[in-house]
């Protein structure tokens, strides 16, 4: 279990200060994957750089397993560090090795002995899918092919934690699509409890089972992801879950933004609310999936401006028990749950 | 040729020269580095923004490192002859300006050395301590082997700055192409000597340079290869 306690850090320069992180609590429990979004320059880096004290936190504990970190001497400390594996949106991999040897160098700092190391450098490969890479420098690889470069070698001291920050921020959509396929494969069968920081909402929402939200540095909410995006709390969230698309509308209705958490997709739901409502809506934004009979996913809709139509409408969504904010404007105004 | 030419090259003279020079520029080079190298390293661990800031001892170092540098070298040559004699008991000869060229080309090497490791990404260096290794191993299997073909390319720098240094010591008792250009050349009034020993001076620098940036490119694993 990772545990942040209070944590406060502060840069200072010349003559400035800048607060990247004020009171941050969390806990992130074992075999979770963890997400932490935010915005650029929110401070999510240096929260997660933080969790193995590449950051000293001015104030307040990071404790991992029970042990406090500030009060680790150092070798303590570097011991430590091998639980945590960690990877990065530049890869980071020692241009001057081939893969392989990339992947024994954490052993080396471990200590062990050639052949094991590359005996499990070789296992790794494999289970990343990079196995004929093994004798190939980073220069030769693909973006993608670099990230499980990077991941294998964060896997090499077996750690019980892995931090990824931005890990897939550098690739296109498929590669990041298997990344994170890779990563979920590695939680489950590997056990390897996750915190994935990133700024894009889809890879929180494909692999994250609780995410925090990080707006100018503090968390704003924490929380199960189905929960967070269906009821986002902070005007950041809103923005984050909420897609681009939606916020430049002409200004003549406004905006609701409906989730449907497991309904039943048998049901013709919006005609059923056109009809019933006598009063036309325009859909913005529709993003919905069926599993197994049950619809998931989000709708953006622009009601009609007249304001008793709009009201029949909303009746209707409280009567049926879906849940909606309105997009735009402050706070929630018909959660039913 | 002429007959001077003729009769430096029978008696030996000439060979001597091109093999003192080229062996004082490498063993003067050998140990600049034994020297150099761990101070350049240990200016640039210790600076600010390195792997273990140690401010105090970065600046001292520093400001020594400038003020080597900043003495011209014929000047610092005749400073540190009564050095020489301290250490291998002659100020004359070429073991003692293997002695001056050591003490000249150190700061020149730490420089070379530090930029060359103050290039090494830091995205690298925090990814080996995310893995727990201590400065000691990311020093010696981080920064070393991810600035080689940097360092390499520093060194072919040096060689050839320490060989120009060697020759300026032909004025002050050493031994190699520069005594020969200055004895036989300067002060018997022979500019052929003198062109002589440019060109051989020039083909020695040419062969350091290739092999040199050879080794560099063949070592390099940056780039794409087949
Ligand atoms: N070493 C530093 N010195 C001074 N300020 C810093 C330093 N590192 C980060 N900051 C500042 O702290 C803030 C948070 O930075 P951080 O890297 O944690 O953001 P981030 O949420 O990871 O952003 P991004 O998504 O762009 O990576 C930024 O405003 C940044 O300018
Ligand atoms: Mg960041």
């Amino acid at each position: 279990m990772i545990e942040l306690r209070d944590i406060c850090k502060v840069y200072r320069n010349k003559k400035q200060e800048f607060t990247a992180l004020r009171n941050v609590s969390l806990t992130i429990n074992d075999g979770e994957i963890f997400g932490i979004i935010g915005l650029s320059g929110a401070g999510k880096s240096t929260l997660v750089r933080c969790i193995n004290y590449l950051e000293r936190p001015d104030s307040g504990k990071v404790i991992i397993d029970g042990r406090e970190l500030g009060s680790l001497k150092k070798k303590e400390l570097l011991r430590l560090r091998r639980d945590i594996g960690m990877i990065f949106q530049g890869f980071n991999l020692l241009e001057q090795r081939t893969v392989l040897k990339n992947v024994c160098f954490p052993l080396e700092i471990a200590g062990a002995k050639r052949q094991d190391a590359e005996k499990k450098a070789a296992e790794l490969l494999s289970l990343v899918g990079l196995a004929d890479k093994a004798g190939s420098y980073p220069s030769q690889l693909s973006g993608g092919q670099k990230q499980r470069a990077a991941i294998a070698r964060a896997l090499a001291s077996d750690p019980k934690y892995l931090l990824c920050d931005e890990a897939t921020s550098a690739l296109d959509p498929d590669t990041t699509r298997s990344i994170l396929e890779l990563m979920r494969r590695i939680n489950k069968e590997l056990g390897v409890t996750i915190v994935v920081i990133t700024h894009e909402m889809k890879v929180i929402d494909s692999i994250c089972d609780r995410v925090a939200v990080m707006d100018n540095s503090i968390v704003t909410e924490v929380g199960a992801v189905s929960e967070i995006f269906a009821r986002p709390q902070s005007d950041i969230a809103k923005k984050l879950i909420l897609p681009e698309v939606v916020t430049p509308v002409s200004g003549e209705g406004e905006c609701v933004r409906i989730v449907f958490d497991g309904e039943d997709s048998g049901t013709p739901f919006l005609s059923g609310m056109v009809l019933s409502c006598n009063a036309a809506v325009n859909i913005l934004h529709a993003q919905t999936k069926d599993i197994d009979g049950r619809a998931y996913g989000e709708m953006i809709l622009q009601l009609p401006a007249e304001k008793r139509s709009a009201g029949r409408i909303k009746e209707y969504l409280n009567a049926s028990g879906i849940r909606y904010t309105v997009t735009g404007g402050a706070g929630y105004v018909g959660d039913t749950a | 040729m002429s007959e001077i030419l003729r009769k430096l090259w029978d008696s030996g003279v000439l060979q001597l020269g091109i093999w003192e020079t080229v062996y004082m520029t490498l063993i003067s080079a050998f140990f600049s580095y034994v020297i150099g190298l761990p101070l350049g390293v240990i200016l640039c661990v210790t600076s600010k923004d390195g792997i273990h800031p140690v401010p105090v001892l970065n600046r001292i170092l520093d400001l020594l490192v400038n003020i080597f540098r900043s003495i011209p070298f014929i000047i610092l040559m005749v400073a540190v002859l009564p050095a020489a004699k301290l250490i291998v008991g002659t100020s004359l000869g070429n073991r003692a300006m293997i002695v001056t060229l050591v003490l000249a080309a150190i700061p020149y090497v730490a420089r070379m050395t530090e930029s060359s490791v103050k290039e090494v990404d830091r995205g690298v260096i925090e990814a080996a301590q995310s893995m727990g290794a201590g400065e000691g191993r990311i020093i010696m299997r981080v920064l070393i082997p991810e600035a080689k073909t940097s360092l390499i390319v520093g060194a072919v720098i040096s060689l050839v700055t320490i060989l120009g240094y060697s020759a300026m010591a032909g004025t002050i008792g050493g031994g190699g192409l520069g005594m020969i250009a200055i004895t036989y050349g300067y002060q018997r009034f022979n500019n052929e000597v003198v062109w002589i020993c440019v060109a051989l001076t020039i083909i020695i620098v040419q062969v350091i340079q290739e092999t040199g940036m050879l080794i560099a490119r063949k070592t390099d694993r940056r780039m794409r290869q087949a």
